[in-house]
């Protein structure tokens, strides 16, 4: 494939090339220097669309832990601003020679519309668009899962390479419906043998979920007393509060809350069998007090600092598998991942 | 100007092959082997067609077309639209009031009219706004609009809901007095805030906000209600659900007069197109579900579903090629209606072409009170009709399209019957597939 667009195109072996890529690059960024030539003399462009610093300061460090040179292009005082189109936009970039354009857009297709075009012969991966996929964050998240479920069961020493998460059982809360990151995890962690339930409001999860392969909840308690292995927060948008999805913010931390009450129930819980503690991941930025409370986002069961490291990780296994695979602008469709 | 002409073993509604003679802007004669009777009878010019294959059909009459003039010749013009409907075999077209300004004073209605008359490829009956600049809080000069020389019948605020439930019961009253009828978009505005695509298993997937069938539903539930409460006439644009017909069912059944229209484009696609997020398939309503498809067209065949109406609507290529959110909604469909409306209708034996002609003509030119539009095949008729190739195929290509509008969500797709000649007051608009000159002399 040329392109990283959606976790729903992900087969179990692309996705393992990934996630056992992104291994390997945990052992470069654990080093001294911690750099790699592969994409000496490539460039990799960060279009975005959407302020999201956390995102594509994790982009940039990948790529500069590669090699690649990068461009940096956010839409705010650019001529997007003024104006301009997608298409001349991307044309622009792509007359400039990029190989590789990371786009993060408000709208949910941009990528794929971008990745279907022949505005640039660029490798396209996929940011976040709207409300539709988050893959590279789906793909941290699996490989923070996989650490540890896989040193639960093989100890520490053992490499998690070449594993899937068979058997894990994995618990999403919260506003599913808008949620970029709750599609990409559904489709990637089923992919990776995971169970996957849901838990939100009614009103934040889309007509059409009873197609999904989960199991939807309304209350998180009876979520958590099925004993999930892992609980993966959801942020919940400033703008969805107040509104018509739920009264306010109090009752949504009392009904759908990582409460310091569920905590202590999440404290019982353990990975299947094992005497390793349930983890708890976010994908921040963090609304402490609201979805999550200050003491389970600083417990130790939480994730949440290795998911960050674990982004530049994925990141830098995404962009070298795309950009090695061909060579060239021009190249052409080649299996790379 | 030529004589007359005759066309000769055309097959009349798909059926039996006659002769047709069209003289004087009229059907002067219907019959077997006319050729003998017209060399002996005749001392002016007759102009031949060997219509051998070909099916005769009336002129169609489409009650949603969006022709963008005034205000928008970028998208299409009148002369432009007119062309397309010509090259569809359209001999009349009713133009949706939503152009800059909006047609909803005598003045503009007027405008839209002469500028049909002047171009002479199909009559044109501007659609007047229900509301004052289709704001949905005052009622327009309705009555200005019926009286002017435009002789609006139809008001719509197409493009927008007449939401307001008693602002919808005052103009469906007062326009019943002088014959005229409210065509409603049906879209509750509050259920549809940000759709972007029908609400199902492919927006949730796609993370695109959902349009729900309730929201259509909802308002033709209401309409119906408020048509049998007042006795007024309801003609419903494009419905796009299962649950639309089957509310549409049970008012006709109660007695209601009630109309409704299809789009071509509704009787074929899905909303599964929306996974290439490309934005030729965004239109209003939203393309619906496989359920919604099958029981559109069987509304259609049984006659639940009136008319088709195309919702024509063409866009300039910069409001395509963008981000779906940002794109406009809507597709060309003049020039498709036909080959789409075979497909779906007629190919799968749900209809024949005398129930063609009575959706795309005869019922569409009764529901407006035309006279003289989607009459019968018959001597002393109008020689408004057309000539189709049931046989012709080959894919559709926008590119060769007389509109402006390159929005065809049909591009590329194989689909039969073609239309080879359209006679306006029987002068060919269309001959041989190609346009030929309007009725006042315009050259394509």
């Amino acid at each position: 494939m040329r392109h990283l667009l959606s976790t729903a195109d992900l087969t179990r072996t692309q996705a393992l090339r990934i996630l056992d890529t992104a291994e390997e690059m945990t052992g470069v960024s654990a080093r001294e220097v911690k750099k790699l030539p592969t994409l000496r003399g490539r460039t990799v462009v960060n279009l975005f669309f959407e302020d999201s610093t956390r995102t594509r300061v994790s982009f940039e460090a990948a790529a500069k832990r590669l090699s690649a040179d990068v461009v940096n292009f956010s839409a705010k005082g650019s001529s997007v601003s003024k104006g301009e189109s997608l298409k001349d936009t991307v044309q622009t970039l792509d007359a400039m020679g990029a190989d590789a354009i990371v786009i993060r857009h408000g709208s949910s297709g941009a990528p794929a519309q971008l990745a279907a075009s022949d505005w640039s012969e660029a490798a396209v991966v996929n940011a976040g668009d709207g409300t539709h996929e988050h893959p590279t964050q789906a793909l941290l998240d699996a490989l923070t899962l996989r650490r540890d479920w896989h040193a639960a069961h093989y100890g520490e020493a053992s490499s998690p390479r070449g594993t899937d998460l068979t058997g894990m059982r994995v618990l999403i809360v919260g506003d599913v419906l808008h949620s970029r990151v709750a599609r990409s995890n559904i489709w990637l962690l089923t992919t990776l043998g995971a169970t996957v339930s849901l838990v939100a409001p009614g009103t934040l999860l889309p007509v059409g979920v009873e197609s999904w392969p989960v199991t939807v909840h309304y209350s998180f308690d009876q979520a958590l007393a099925a004993g999930p292995d892992a609980v993966i927060m959801l942020r919940v948008q400033a703008e969805r509060m107040g509104g018509s999805f739920f009264p306010n913010a109090a009752e949504y931390a009392r009904r759908w809350g990582l409460t310091e009450e569920r905590l202590a129930v999440v404290n019982q819980l353990r990975l299947a069998e094992t005497e390793a503690p349930a983890l708890i991941l976010h994908p921040g930025p963090m609304n402490r007090g609201v979805e999550i409370s200050a003491a389970a986002a600083d417990s130790a069961q939480s994730r949440i600092t290795e998911q960050v490291t674990n982004g530049v990780s994925v990141r830098m296994a995404v962009l070298h598998l795309l950009l090695t695979g061909s060579r060239g602008h021009h190249d052409d469709d080649r299996s790379s991942l | 100007m030529s004589g007359a002409t005759l066309i000769t073993s055309a097959r009349l509604y798909g059926q039996d092959p006659a002769d047709l003679l069209l003289r004087g802007g009229q059907i002067a004669a219907v019959g077997d082997d006319l050729r003998s009777q017209a060399a002996e009878q005749l001392d002016e010019d007759v102009t031949v067609i060997d219509a051998e294959g070909l099916i005769a059909l009336p002129g169609m009459v489409d009650l949603h077309t969006h022709l963008r003039e005034p205000g928008r010749e970028d998208a299409e013009t009148v002369e432009t639209g007119t062309r397309a409907a010509a090259r569809g075999g359209f001999t009349a077209v009713h133009a949706m009031a939503n152009s800059a300004p909006v047609a909803d004073t005598a003045g503009v209605v007027e405008q839209v009219h002469r500028l049909g008359l002047e171009s002479g490829w199909s009559e044109v009956y501007p659609v007047g706004a229900v509301t004052v600049g289709l704001g949905g809080e005052r009622l327009a000069e309705l009555g200005a609009m019926a009286e002017s020389s435009a002789a609006v019948r139809m008001f719509s605020d197409d493009g927008h809901c007449v939401d307001n439930a008693l602002l919808m019961r005052r103009a469906m009253e007062y326009v019943k007095s002088f014959g005229g009828f409210i065509a409603q978009h049906a879209q509750e505005p509050t259920l549809t805030a940000e759709a972007q695509m029908n609400e199902g298993e492919v927006s949730a997937t796609l993370g695109l906000p959902g349009w729900p069938a309730v929201a259509e539903e909802a308002i033709i539930a209401r309409d119906v209600l408020l048509a049998q409460h007042t006795g007024a006439r309801l003609h419903i644009c494009h419905v796009s659900t299962a649950g639309s017909v089957g509310i549409i069912r049970w008012a006709k059944d109660r007695g209601v007069a009630v109309t409704a229209e299809v789009t071509p484009h509704h009787l074929m696609l899905t909303d599964e197109l929306v996974t290439s997020y490309n934005p030729v398939y965004k239109v209003n309503p939203p393309l619906r579900t496989r359920v919604d498809v099958d029981a559109l067209r069987q509304g259609l065949a049984e006659g639940v579903i009136d008319v088709i109406g195309t919702d024509h609507a063409p866009h300039p290529t910069q409001a395509k090629e963008c981000e779906w959110a940002q794109a406009a909604m809507g597709m060309t469909g003049l020039e498709t209606a036909l080959p789409v409306v075979a497909h779906a209708m007629i190919s799968t034996g749900l209809m024949d072409w005398r129930r063609f002609s009575e959706v795309t003509s005869t019922e569409p030119a009764r529901i407006y009170g035309h006279q003289h539009q989607g009459r019968p095949l018959q001597a002393g008729e109008p020689a408004n009709l057309i000539l189709v190739d049931p046989q012709a195929a080959g894919p559709i290509r926008p590119e060769s399209h007389a509109s402006k509008g390159r929005n065809s969500p049909f591009a590329g797709l194989e689909l039969p019957g073609r239309v080879r000649y359209t006679f306006l007051a029987g002068h060919p608009t269309l001959a041989e597939g190609e346009l030929a000159t309007s009725l006042t002399g315009r050259a394509a």
